[in-house]
C-alpha cells in the first residue's frame, strides 16, 4: 500500500513538472476550470435573481449543496479521475506497456495524465463551500461538526469509485465510454440542486441504484436540519461511509475483472 | 464542389461506424436533459413566464439543447481536434499543398460529422424528452424548415469560430487551454447552460447579438414560432452576417499563419 501510494506520487510529480513546462497552457487549463464550474453557479444565481427558493431550497442552502457535490468531485477526479479515461490505452493496446511496469495498473492509471490544474475546480467548489457556511445560519453541534467533513470524504470516495467503475467499463465497452459521463458529470449536476426538484422515482434511483444521494442529499438534510426528501430512517443521513464502502468494493472488483479480461489488440 | 461533397459525404459515413460511441452520446444527453428539465420545471413553476417562455417552452429549450450540444460542437468533439492536431505535428504542411481550399476542406469535415450527429444524436433525446415531459413542437412543417435553415446556419457560423480558436495553434504549442475557454465562452454565450433571455437586460441583449447565440437561443426560439415573417429572414440575415464575417476573419487568419508557418518536427 504505502509503495503504491510512492508509486502513485512519483508518476503525479512527474505530469506536475511536465504540465509547468507549458506554463501558460496550464494557468489556461486551471483559470478554465474554475471558470467553467463558475458559470454553473453563475447559472444558479442567475436563477435565484428571479425566484426566492427552489423546491423550497434557498440559495445559501443550494450552494451548500452545489459546493459539497462540487468539492466531492473534484478531489475525486484529481486522483481517480485519469481511470476513466483509460479507453484510449485499451483500443491502442497500450495498456500492455501498463500490465509489464513493477507498479500496480491501478495505480499507473489513475495517475497517468495526472491533472494538477484540477485544483482550479476544487478551488472554485471550496471558494463556494465557504461562503454558505458563512451565509448559513447552521446550528452547531458536534454532529453536524463531523458530519461536513465526512461527507466531502465519503462524497469523494463515491465521485471516485464511479470514475474507476467507468474505467472497469471500457475494458468491456470500447467506444462507449461517455456513458460514464452521465453518472459523473451527470451525477454532479443532479446533486448540485436540492432532491425536492425530483420526481421521487429519479430520487430513489440516485440513492439506491447509484448511491449518488449519500455524496450530499442525505447527510446535507441533517445539517440544514430539513427533512430527507424520501423520508428514510434518520439513520441514512449519518450512512454514507457505508454507501461508500459498498460502491468502493463493487468497483474494485469491477476494475479487476475488466484487468483480468484485458486481450490486448493483437498488434 | 465535388471533392468538399465527397469529402462530407465520407465523413458523415466514417461517424456512422462509431455506433456504441453514438448510443453512448444519446444516453448521457438524454439523462442531462432529464436532470437539467427538473431543474428548469423548479424555476419555471416558481416564475412563470420567466424569459417569455411557459413551462413546454423552457422544457423544449433544454433538450433542444441536448439534442444540439453534439452537431454545434462548442464543447469540442469537432473537427478542431484533427486539425488541431495536425497544426501541432507539422503535417498541416502537406495540407498547404494539396489543391484544396483549407478552410472548405474541413467545413466539408465538419459539415458532415453534424448531419450524422444531427441524425445520430439529435432525435432520440428529443423524442424521450417528448415522451416525458410537455414540449411545445411545432406541427408546422414549415416552421421545422425555417428551424433547420436556422440550425445549417448556426452550424457554420460554430464551424467558422471554431476554425480561428484552432489556427491558434500555429502560434500556440498546447491548445488545450484556448480550447478549454473557447468552450467555455461558447457553452455559456450560445445558451447552452441557461436560455439567454433569462439574463439580466443588458447581458441578454449583449449575449443575443453575439455569434454564439446562433448555435442555440435562435434555432430553439425560431421552432417555439418566436420570429415570424419579416423577422425571420431578418434572423437568416443575422446569421449569415456572423458566418460570412467569421469565415473571413478565419482566411485572413490562415493568410497570417501560411506566411509564419515553421512546420514543427522531423
Amino acid at each position: 500500500m504505502a509503495d503504491a501510494l510512492k508509486a502513485f506520487w512519483w508518476i503525479a510529480a512527474m505530469w506536475i513538472r511536465s504540465a509547468f513546462a507549458y506554463r501558460t497552457s496550464f494557468l489556461m487549463l486551471a483559470v478554465g476550470q474554475f471558470v467553467v464550474t463558475s458559470l454553473d453557479f453563475v447559472v444558479i444565481f442567475i436563477m435565484f435573481s428571479h425566484v426566492k427558493s427552489l423546491g423550497g431550497f434557498v440559495l445559501p442552502e443550494v450552494a451548500f449543496l452545489y459546493s459539497t457535490s462540487g468539492v466531492a468531485i473534484g478531489l475525486a477526479d484529481l486522483v481517480l479521475g485519469n481511470a476513466e479515461r483509460v479507453g484510449q490505452r485499451i483500443r491502442s493496446g497500450e495498456f500492455d506497456v501498463i500490465l509489464i511496469r513493477p507498479v500496480p495498473a491501478f495505480v499507473q492509471t489513475a495517475a497517468d495524465n495526472f491533472g494538477i490544474h484540477r485544483l482550479g475546480r476544487i478551488t472554485q467548489a471550496t471558494a463556494v463551500f465557504v461562503w454558505s457556511l458563512v451565509a448559513l445560519d447552521i446550528d452547531w453541534t458536534w454532529d453536524r461538526i463531523l458530519l461536513v467533513p465526512l461527507m466531502l470524504i465519503c462524497g469523494a470516495v463515491i465521485f471516485g469509485a464511479i470514475f474507476v467503475l467507468g474505467g472497469a467499463f471500457q475494458f468491456a465497452a470500447g467506444d462507449a465510454a461517455e456513458v460514464m459521463n452521465a453518472f459523473t458529470y451527470g451525477g454532479n449536476v443532479l446533486t448540485q440542486y436540492p432532491p425536492t426538484i425530483y420526481a421521487r422515482k429519479l430520487v430513489l434511483a440516485a440513492t439506491f441504484a447509484i448511491p449518488l444521494g449519500f455524496v450530499n442529499w442525505l447527510p446535507a438534510m441533517h445539517v440544514l436540519g430539513r427533512p430527507d426528501a424520501l423520508g428514510l430512517p434518520e439513520a441514512f443521513q449519518f450512512a454514507s461511509p457505508v454507501a461508500a464502502v459498498v460502491i468502493s468494493s463493487l468497483a474494485a472488483l469491477a476494475w479487476r475483472a475488466g484487468v483480468r479480461s484485458y486481450r490486448s489488440t493483437g498488434s | 464542389m465535388r471533392v468538399y461533397a465527397a469529402i462530407a459525404l465520407r465523413t458523415f459515413r466514417r461517424y456512422t461506424t462509431y455506433r456504441a460511441a453514438t448510443a453512448a452520446g444519446v444516453f448521457t444527453n438524454t439523462i442531462f436533459g432529464v436532470i437539467l428539465a427538473y431543474t428548469y420545471i423548479a424555476l419555471w413553476e416558481a416564475k412563470p413566464g420567466l424569459g417569455g417562455y411557459d413551462v413546454p417552452q423552457a422544457l423544449t429549450y433544454v433538450w433542444l439543447g441536448q439534442s444540439l450540444l453534439a452537431p454545434m460542437a462548442f464543447f469540442g468533439g469537432g473537427f478542431e481536434q484533427e486539425f488541431g492536431e495536425r497544426i501541432r505535428k507539422g503535417d498541416i504542411a502537406i495540407d498547404f499543398y494539396r489543391p484544396v481550399d483549407m478552410q472548405i476542406w474541413w467545413l466539408a469535415v465538419d459539415a458532415g460529422r453534424a448531419a450524422f450527429q444531427l441524425l445520430g444524436r439529435g432525435i432520440i433525446p428529443t423524442l424521450v424528452g417528448a415522451l416525458i415531459f410537455p414540449l411545445a413542437l411545432p406541427r408546422s412543417p414549415l416552421t421545422w424548415l425555417a428551424f433547420f435553415t436556422t440550425v445549417a446556419l448556426g452550424l457554420v457560423v460554430s464551424y467558422a469560430i471554431r476554425y480561428i480558436v484552432a489556427l491558434l495553434g500555429f502560434w500556440l504549442l498546447d491548445l488545450r487551454g484556448v480550447q478549454t475557454a473557447a468552450g467555455i465562452i461558447g457553452s455559456f454565450m450560445s445558451g447552452m447552460l441557461l436560455p439567454l433571455t433569462v439574463f439580466p437586460g443588458g447581458m441578454a441583449d449583449f449575449m443575443q447579438a453575439m455569434p454564439w447565440s446562433c448555435g442555440l437561443q435562435i434555432p430553439a426560439d425560431v421552432l417555439m414560432g418566436k420570429h415570424q415573417g419579416v423577422e425571420l429572414f431578418q434572423v437568416f440575415a443575422f446569421q449569415a452576417m456572423w458566418a460570412v464575417v467569421l469565415l473571413l476573419a478565419g482566411r485572413a487568419l490562415t493568410a497570417v499563419a501560411t506566411s509564419k508557418v515553421v512546420v514543427q518536427g522531423g
